[in-house]
C-alpha cells in the first residue's frame, strides 16, 4: 500500500493533476451528458453538411482521377493534372471564358445601373400609392421560376406568331428570329436579367436612399439647386457607398452565370455564344458522361469564383467594413 | 420637409410618375397576355397578336390539361413534394439552428465556419451528382429536397435570432425540468411563428421553382415535376436541340402552354403579398453581417 504513495509524491504535480487528456474527456463527458438533448438535436444538421455539402468536395477528387463509376471514386486511377490540361488546351476554353465574361459585363454594364436609376426614380415618388403600388409589380418576377421566364420568351418572341415578332414585323418589317439567332442570344438573356430581378434589386437602393440626410436637401434648395442638381450632388455622393459595395460583389458574383436560365435559353443554334462553365459542366459531364474532366472544369470555375468572392468581400470591406461575412 | 416645387419640378414629376407607372404595366404585361389567351380559343391566339381580354372566354385549355395525366401527376407530385420538403428542411434548419445559438457548445465554432465555407464553396454539379446517385436517390424526389436541405443563410438567420431571444424565458423552462427539445418545441418555436412562416416560404418557392435538380435527378418522365413539364410543353420541338428529345413529339396548341403557364404561377401569385413582406426585410437582414 506504501508503493503507490511515494510514487504518487515522485511524481508531484502529476498525482495532483490528472493527464490533460483524461481532464478533459472527464468534463466531456460531464458536459456531454448534461446537453446531450442538443447535441441529439444538433446531429441531423452536421450529417446533412457531411454528406450533402462536404461528401462532394471529397467527390471532387475525380477531377484529378480516372473517374470509373463501377470502381468508385477511392478505386479510380490517379492521372494528376490531365484533364485540367486538357481543357486549357481545348478551344472550348477561351469561348467559355469569353461566353462567361460578355454574359457578366453585360449585366454589370445594363442591368446593374438600371437597378440604380429605377431607384432613383422611385425615391422621386411623393405620391406614396403610386411608389407602392410600382414596387409591387416590378418586384413580381424575382418569385417566378427560370423556367416561367423562358416559357414566357419562348411564347412572346416566337417566330411568326409570337406578339412581339409580329409587332416588329408590322412596325419595320423585319423578320427577326429571337429565338434561334446566335446575335439574339445575349440580349434575350440580359432582357430576362432585367425584368426578372431589376425591381427586387433597388430594394438595398431605396434602403440607402431612405438613410441620406435630408437636411442637405434644404440647404441646396435654399442655394437654388434644381432637381437633377440635387440628386446629383446629394442623392449619389450619399448611397454611394452602397454602389460601390453592391457592384463589387455583383462582380464576385461574376462567374455565377446562372445555370437554369442559360440552359432554358439554349438550343442547338445558339450553342456557340450560349455555352458557359455551368451549362457546359452539365452537357460534357451529365450527358456524355465525362465525369472526371467535367468535375475538372467545374473545380476550376468554383476556385476562380472563391478567390473572386473573398477578393471583393475583402474590397468591400474596406470601403464600408461590411462584408458578406 | 416641405420641398417648394417649381415648374420644372413638376413637370418631372409628371413624367415620372408616367414613366414609373409605365414601367409597372410593362412589366405584368407578358403575364396579362397569357392569362387572358388561357382563356382564349386557339382561333382567336391565331388570329390576334396580342390582347388583355379574350372576345369569346373558354375554358377549353384548362379542360384539356386537366384531362392530361401527365399535366395532373406533374401537378400532384410538385405540391407534394413542395409539401413534404419545405418541412422537412424547416425542420433540419431549425434543430440545428437551436444548438448553434447557444454559446457554451463545443466545437460550436469549427461548425459555424465550415458552414460558412460550404457557402462559397461546393462540390459542384458533377460530384453532388454522383453522391446523389451512389445514395441510389436517383428518380427520388428525396433527391429533390435532401441535397438543399438547409440553406446556410437561413440557418444562420435563423441562429441569431434564437441567439437575440431573452434567456430567462429558457431559464425558468428549465426549473420546472424541460428539456432542451421540449424548450425549443413548447417555447421557442411558437415565439418564432412569424420567422419560421418567413423561412418556410423561402423553401417552398424554392423547391416549386426548382428547375435544375429535377433536370438532373429524375430521368424518368413519369415521375417529373410541373417545371419540367411546363419545359417539354413551352419550348418549341426544334429548338430542343440540346436535350432528351422524342422525335415523334407534336408542339402543343398555344392556349395549353398559356394555360400551364398560368397554373405553375398560381401559387406564386397567391402568396405573393406574404412573399413581398417578408422577403424584403429579409434581403436587407441578409446583408447584414450573420
Amino acid at each position: 500500500m506504501a508503493a503507490p504513495v511515494v510514487e504518487a509524491e515522485a511524481s508531484g504535480r502529476a498525482a495532483t493533476r490528472p493527464p490533460a487528456r483524461e481532464r478533459k474527456n472527464g468534463r466531456f463527458s460531464v458536459h456531454f451528458a448534461h446537453y446531450k438533448w442538443l447535441y441529439l438535436l444538433l446531429l441531423p444538421g452536421v450529417l446533412y453538411f457531411a454528406v450533402f455539402r462536404y461528401g462532394p468536395m471529397y467527390g471532387v477528387s475525380i477531377a484529378f482521377k480516372d473517374y470509373v463509376p463501377f470502381l468508385g471514386v477511392n478505386g479510380s486511377q490517379w492521372v494528376g493534372t490531365q484533364h485540367f490540361e486538357d481543357f486549357f488546351s481545348n478551344p472550348d476554353f477561351p469561348r467559355l471564358l469569353g461566353n462567361t465574361l460578355i454574359l457578366a459585363f453585360l449585366n454589370l454594364g445594363i442591368a446593374f445601373p438600371l437597378t440604380i436609376v429605377l431607384a432613383l426614380l422611385l425615391n422621386e415618388v411623393r405620391l406614396s400609392i403610386l411608389k407602392r403600388t410600382v414596387q409591387t409589380l416590378v418586384y413580381i418576377p424575382h418569385f417566378l421560376s427560370w423556367t416561367i421566364v423562358a416559357s414566357l420568351s419562348f411564347l412572346l418572341f416566337a417566330l411568326d406568331i409570337g406578339p412581339l415578332f409580329q409587332f416588329l414585323n408590322g412596325v419595320m418589317g423585319t423578320n427577326i428570329d429571337f429565338l434561334s439567332d446566335p446575335a439574339w442570344f445575349r440580349p434575350l438573356i440580359v432582357l430576362q436579367e432585367i425584368w426578372k430581378n431589376t425591381g427586387w434589386g433597388t430594394i438595398i437602393f431605396l434602403a440607402a436612399l431612405a438613410t441620406v440626410d435630408q437636411d442637405q436637401y434644404e440647404a441646396a434648395i435654399i442655394d437654388g439647386a434644381g432637381r437633377f442638381r440635387r440628386v446629383w450632388h446629394i442623392t449619389l455622393p450619399g448611397i454611394r457607398s452602397t454602389i460601390i459595395v453592391m457592384l463589387i460583389l455583383a462582380i464576385g458574383q461574376m462567374l455565377n452565370t446562372g445555370f437554369e436560365q442559360i440552359y432554358l435559353m439554349t438550343n442547338a443554334l445558339n450553342r456557340d455564344v450560349a455555352d458557359v462553365f455551368d451549362t457546359y459542366v452539365y452537357f460534357v459531364g451529365i450527358t456524355q458522361g465525362a465525369y472526371s474532366y467535367s468535375t475538372a472544369v467545374g473545380l476550376f470555375k468554383s476556385l476562380v469564383g472563391l478567390v473572386l468572392i473573398f477578393g471583393t468581400n475583402w474590397l468591400a470591406k474596406r470601403f464600408n467594413q461590411s462584408g458578406l461575412f | 420637409m416641405k420641398i417648394h416645387n417649381t415648374t420644372g419640378g413638376r413637370i418631372f414629376d409628371a413624367a415620372n410618375y408616367v414613366f414609373l407607372a409605365l414601367i409597372g404595366i410593362v412589366t405584368l404585361l407578358p403575364f396579362v397576355y397569357v392569362f387572358a389567351g388561357s382563356f382564349a380559343t386557339e382561333a382567336e391566339i391565331t388570329r390576334r397578336a396580342f390582347f388583355v381580354w379574350p372576345e369569346q372566354f373558354t375554358l377549353g385549355s384548362y379542360e384539356y390539361i386537366f384531362s392530361t395525366p401527365a399535366f395532373t401527376r406533374a401537378l400532384i407530385t410538385t405540391i407534394l413534394v413542395t409539401a413534404v420538403g419545405t418541412l422537412v428542411q424547416l425542420a433540419f434548419t431549425v434543430t440545428m439552428a437551436y444548438p448553434l445559438a447557444k454559446k457554451m457548445l463545443r466545437g460550436r465554432k469549427l461548425i459555424l465556419s465550415l458552414v460558412v465555407f460550404a457557402m462559397v464553396f461546393s462540390g459542384g454539379m458533377i460530384p453532388t451528382f454522383l453522391l446523389v446517385k451512389d445514395l441510389g436517390l436517383l428518380n427520388s424526389y428525396w433527391a429533390l429536397i435532401l441535397p438543399a436541405a438547409i440553406n446556410p443563410f437561413s440557418l444562420i438567420i435563423i441562429k441569431n435570432f434564437f441567439q437575440e431571444l431573452p434567456a430567462e424565458l429558457e431559464e425558468s423552462a428549465k426549473m420546472d425540468g424541460a428539456t432542451e427539445i421540449g424548450i425549443l418545441w413548447r417555447i421557442l418555436l411558437p415565439l418564432s411563428k412569424p420567422v419560421l412562416a418567413t423561412f418556410a416560404l423561402f423553401y417552398a418557392v424554392g423547391i416549386w421553382n426548382d428547375f435544375m435538380s429535377p433536370l438532373l435527378y429524375l430521368s424518368d418522365n413519369s415521375r417529373w415535376t410541373l417545371q419540367m413539364y411546363l419545359r417539354q410543353v413551352t419550348a418549341a420541338s426544334d429548338l430542343l436541340g440540346t436535350g432528351n428529345v422524342d422525335p415523334n413529339y407534336i408542339p402543343p396548341e398555344q392556349g395549353i402552354k398559356f394555360a400551364v403557364i398560368v397554373v405553375a404561377t398560381l401559387p406564386i401569385l397567391v402568396f405573393y403579398p406574404f412573399l413581398q413582406k417578408h422577403f424584403a426585410k429579409g434581403m436587407l437582414i441578409g446583408s447584414v453581417k450573420g
